[in-house]
């Protein structure tokens, strides 16, 4: 496996020296400590401990309003956080924002492919905004085209992509600026059987190829059970069960003493289910759950 | 051997190459290993700002209704009000045809229609995604605000354009000379670059396209008469004169009736008005645009 080299970025301040000695030592890709984000009095984030490795893909699974949309926001910068709740490679983003970005690529949960704009200004764009020099930009952008098998449709404009092709062309977005983390939020959603296994194909591919971390969030438990190394299930804005999926499903067999192995839907159903209905027996807190579902409609 | 059905099964618009049952062959990602090396300071700004002023041409390039379908208001404008009032000799002018007096005035009222509505294509970019990856990069919010706000500089730039042809075949007597028409440019960028911060900032206050919609239409006829785009400031009553020098829109037709008809005019205090009011604009769109992405 090919390794990334470092991106580029200054450390001159001498108090951020320390940082910059445990980002260069950091095997971690994320560390979350006690990551916690509120939107008014819903708590979303509530004490999240998480630990990503460098290289693997971790699934960050759970049901809708357990906090993952909102804990991949702070880890990508999108929502700001007090410092030290979150490294990536070793960098705080609350102090360090531009370098944590510079090595981030992140497809949302909505398509956001520009329709007006063909599959390669899109890609170019991200090129742009990553600073690929003028020399270099057209044959990275070719090279993230050809990543995700887009190179034919590539000159057409994004509006007349299937579904599926919008979200590999989200990926050859991400990948333009070669991140050291792909942070993918439920990027197969709303997709048909096929389109998931292309869009999964690529990930699988480009990670193999470029040694990348993959940060992900999804509902599928198929998809989480082939594709993860390891997945943590969220629920109520903490961890529940973290392993690999077959340590998972082993764990939750010995619990249940089933005669046969769970799956891993089981094992959400497990860990959320039980979460669930004690918050329909509870009326204040399903308002809550239902606050920040409505939130999170609001934002996207 | 990979194996491909020989049609797509149905139910499925992905082309027949992305179905294959084992991914395809390794290609070349040598270029994708290695970041890019990062851009500091300033240049950071002014790489953002092109991109996203490329970006506008380029969908500007790939669809011309809205080019077409926005000169219709001003040709209105020019064809009804401007012929009529001409006919009236009821605004006093100083001696200049009131189509040349109001030539400017619907440049100037153009380029803030489309700028005055960029904060809706804003809350679209949330909506969509859009926003929230552009976020993602390392561009600074308020380069990333800088950078729209002088994209919908440059549509209006072109929109202003259209106007101007308009506006000579109706036998406005315009200046062609080049380095005024590039003044006329830099002065509707600048005004186009104030409104579009201003609605980016409401955008960042109200958060839904709805609310915006009723704000912008709110706002737009106020700055619009309240300017001195259709008469001169002198006729007002003292309240309107007041509302008027604080308007950065009596600023923008000031400078270019200055500059287009050769009329007097305040140009230094006109482009530093305009300039502060841009960057005002960009600092206040910018810390409003985190309302956005939560």
């Amino acid at each position: 496996m090919k390794k990334q080299s470092e991106p580029t970025g200054t450390t001159a301040d001498p108090a951020d020296q320390e940082e910059a000695m445990d980002a260069a030592e950091a095997v971690e890709a994320v560390v979350c400590t006690g990551l916690e984000y509120s939107f008014g009095r819903t708590k979303a984030v509530d004490g999240l401990d998480l630990t990503v490795r460098s290289g693997e893909v971790f699934g960050l699974l759970g049901p809708n309003g357990a906090g993952k949309t909102t804990a991949i926001r702070s880890i990508t910068t999108l929502l700001p956080v007090p410092p030290g709740m979150v490294r990536v490679f070793g960098h705080d983003p609350a102090r360090r924002q531009m370098q944590v970005r510079r090595m981030l690529g992140y497809v949302p949960q909505q398509l956001s492919a520009d329709g007006g704009l063909t599959g390669r200004e899109n890609v170019s764009l991200f090129a742009r905004v990553f600073d690929v020099s003028r020399r270099e930009r057209a044959a990275r952008v070719a090279q993230a085209i050809a990543a995700v098998d887009l190179t034919e449709a590539a000159d057409r404009l994004a509006k007349t992509y299937s579904g599926g092709m919008v979200r590999r062309l989200e990926l050859a977005q991400a990948l333009v600026s070669a991140p050291r983390l792909l942070v993918l939020d439920e990027p197969t959603i709303g997709l048909d059987p096929i389109a998931r296994t292309s869009v999964w194909e690529c990930i699988d591919e480009v990670r193999a190829a470029t040694g990348m971390t993959v940060l992900v969030t999804t509902h599928y438990m198929d998809e989480a059970d082939q594709y993860c190394d390891r997945v943590a299930l969220m629920h109520r804005g903490r961890i529940r069960a973290l392993g690999t999926p077959e340590q998972l499903r082993t764990e939750v067999g010995e619990q249940l003493d089933l005669a046969e192995p769970p799956t891993l839907d089981d094992v959400f159903r497990h860990f959320a289910g039980s979460g669930l209905a004690n918050a329909t027996e509870n009326e204040g807190e399903f308002k809550d759950v239902r606050r920040t579902r409505r939130t999170a409609s609001r934002v996207g | 051997m990979s194996v491909v059905p020989v049609a797509p099964p149905p139910g499925s618009a992905e082309p027949a190459a992305a179905q294959s049952p084992v991914a395809a062959p390794r290609r070349d990602l040598g270029l994708l290993l290695v970041p890019p090396p990062a851009r500091s300071g300033w240049r950071v700004v002014l790489a953002r700002i092109l991109a996203m002023c490329v970006v506008e041409l380029q969908k500007l390039r790939h669809d011309r209704t809205e080019l077409y379908t926005r000169a219709v208001q001003p040709a209105l404008w020019l064809l009804i009000f401007g012929e009529t009032f001409t006919r009236i000799k009821a605004i006093p002018t100083n001696g200049i045809p009131y189509l040349d007096y109001l030539a400017p005035g619907i440049i100037a009222q153009s380029a803030m229609f489309i700028a005055i509505f960029y904060g809706i294509m804003i809350i679209w970019e949330r909506d969509s995604g859009v926003l929230t990856k552009l976020l993602v990069t390392p561009t600074p919010r308020a380069a990333l605000v800088a950078g729209k706000a002088f994209a919908a500089g440059v549509k209006a730039v072109i929109q202003a354009l259209v106007v101007v042809v308009i506006a000579a075949l109706l036998g406005v007597a315009l200046t062609w000379n080049p380095a005024k028409l590039l003044g006329v440019a830099v002065v509707v960028l600048l005004g186009s670059a104030f409104f579009s911060c201003l609605s980016m900032s409401i955008a960042g206050i109200v958060l839904t396209r709805d609310r915006l919609m009723g704000i912008g239409q709110a706002i737009t006829m106020p700055l619009f008469f309240g300017s001195n785009a259709l008469y001169p400031v002198s006729l007002m009553p003292g309240w309107l004169q007041a509302v008027s020098k604080a308007n950065p829109l009596s600023y923008e037709v000031d400078a270019l009736r200055g500059l287009l008809i050769g009329t007097p005019a305040h140009l230094g205090s006109d482009f530093a008005v305009l300039t502060l009011s841009a960057g005002l604009g960009i600092a206040c769109a910018s810390a409003l645009l985190g309302r956005l992405a939560r």
